[in-house]
């Protein structure tokens, strides 16, 4: 696997970083709101006990991730058109994202702006457990890749700065 | 339905006057692009027919909630004011930007007459309204004050200021579009990233707004109806914010396409 990038890899090392890492948080925040507010209703629309700053840290996010889906998608059509797409790279950076923003949701979110919780009605530990501890092990999955892809470009020598 | 301040409804009613005076510029905008039209294909200048469908459209979506029976549910109800709100203030005038009427003017024009609109574009008014902050502001910032103070109960029970908010939303909403997506020619021009932080922030205020309502009613509606309203305007505004955001993440795309150069607008 120690394949060094081609040039239009190298050149757009950091838009194919950029790309990876939105849509990995638009996805997130997508699936977040698919599968735990509307099929599963385990979250809430609104929670009595959200503060101010909850709801406008929710609304930015939310905001934020409708237009990193879409824009990553787009990035990712432009990269492909130059054959400049860097598959671990770009899934690195995805992952990287997902990880990085469900630790947001779960520590941030959830517990210190109390904007939701995870479900109602249950022991929350093991929930919050479970969600923490897997967003890490993603984010950490996804930073290794990123970190590799880094390593390979620095071999060929250039601009490495992602 | 229950509404404590039904005796107002009588001080208020919604007349024939006020539907006319409502919807009396959409009428009127609909005749000229279609006389624009004829003026322009007799120039030997046709226009594509998808753009006229989008601003009749668009047009038709505005109009409808100006008129009954919808101008007096949306009064008497607001999950219905809500959906109308989204209609005037979202999607038509989105729908009459894609319709590029500016650019079918300066096609019906005489080259002069042409010149003379494009010079009166770049007067400092119109780079002062080109930047979408300006609109952005004033369409997010003006729906805080409507539902955050008394405004809402005013509207509710004197005709002017009726028509001064729901004129002020549709201008809003459609200056908000216009800048953002650059189909008609536009003054001065901002970049991808200024104008997608703009519609990102934009957008994070219409959603803080729609459960802010969810969870604090404004005066006089009830509660289960402020609950669906704001659901409706949270939902709503991301499927009419997700087009924008396509258009302008497509247009961002055809721009880095360098073997093909750029895209002029086409009919």
């Amino acid at each position: 696997m120690k394949k060094a990038p081609t040039r239009q890899q190298h050149l757009f090392s950091r838009r194919n970083f950029l790309s990876g890492f939105l849509f990995g948080l638009g996805m997130v925040a997508f699936i977040d709101e698919v599968v735990f507010h509307q099929l599963l209703n385990w979250h809430h629309f609104y929670d009595r006990s959200t503060t101010e700053i909850g709801l406008i840290s929710d609304g930015l996010f939310h905001a934020f991730s409708w237009f990193a889906t879409v824009g990553a998608l787009f990035m990712f059509a432009d990269l492909r058109r130059r054959h400049a797409w860097w598959g671990k790279r770009w899934i690195g950076s995805m992952l990287l994202g997902v990880g990085l923003f469900n630790l947001y949701d779960g520590i941030i979110q959830h517990k210190v702006l109390q904007i939701h919780q995870i479900r109602y009605g249950v022991n929350l530990l093991p929930y919050d457990l479970t969600w923490n501890i897997l967003a890490a092990v993603i984010a950490i999955i996804g930073g290794t890749l990123v970190y590799q892809t880094h390593k390979q470009m620095k071999g060929i020598g250039g601009d490495v700065r992602s | 339905m229950n509404h404590d301040h039904g005796s107002t409804h009588t001080g208020h009613s919604i007349d024939f006057l006020m539907q006319f005076l409502l919807s009396a510029p959409f009428f009127i905008g609909i005749v000229l692009y279609i006389s624009a039209i004829i003026v322009s294909t007799r120039r030997g200048r046709p226009w594509g027919s998808y753009r006229t469908a989008l601003w009749v459209v668009g047009s038709l979506l505005c109009l409808i909630t100006l008129i009954n029976p919808m101008i007096t549910a949306a009064h008497e109800n607001f999950t219905i004011h809500m959906f109308a709100h989204l209609l005037l203030g979202m999607l038509g005038p989105l729908l009459m930007v894609l319709g590029a009427p500016f650019t079918l003017l300066l096609r019906a024009l005489s080259t002069g007459n042409a010149r003379k609109v494009t010079a009166f574009l770049k007067k400092p008014l119109f780079h002062f309204l080109s930047n979408p902050a300006v609109p952005a502001v004033l369409n997010i910032g003006g729906l805080w004050i409507l539902y955050t103070t008394q405004l809402y109960i005013l509207m509710e029970t004197m005709m002017w200021v009726h028509v001064l908010v729901h004129l002020h939303v549709f201008l809003a909403g459609y200056f908000f579009a216009a800048t953002l997506l650059y189909i008609d020619p536009i003054p001065y021009q901002y970049s991808y990233i200024y104008r997608s932080m703009v519609l990102i922030l934009a957008l994070a205020g219409h959603k803080i707004l729609s459960k802010y309502i969810y969870a604090y009613p404004p005066e006089g509606v009830p509660r289960v109806e402020a609950e669906s309203g704001g659901m409706l305007m949270y939902y709503g505004g991301d499927a009419v914010d997700l087009i924008i955001i396509i258009i302008l993440c497509y247009k961002w795309y055809q721009s880095k396409n360098h073997r093909k150069g750029r895209y002029p607008v086409t009919a």
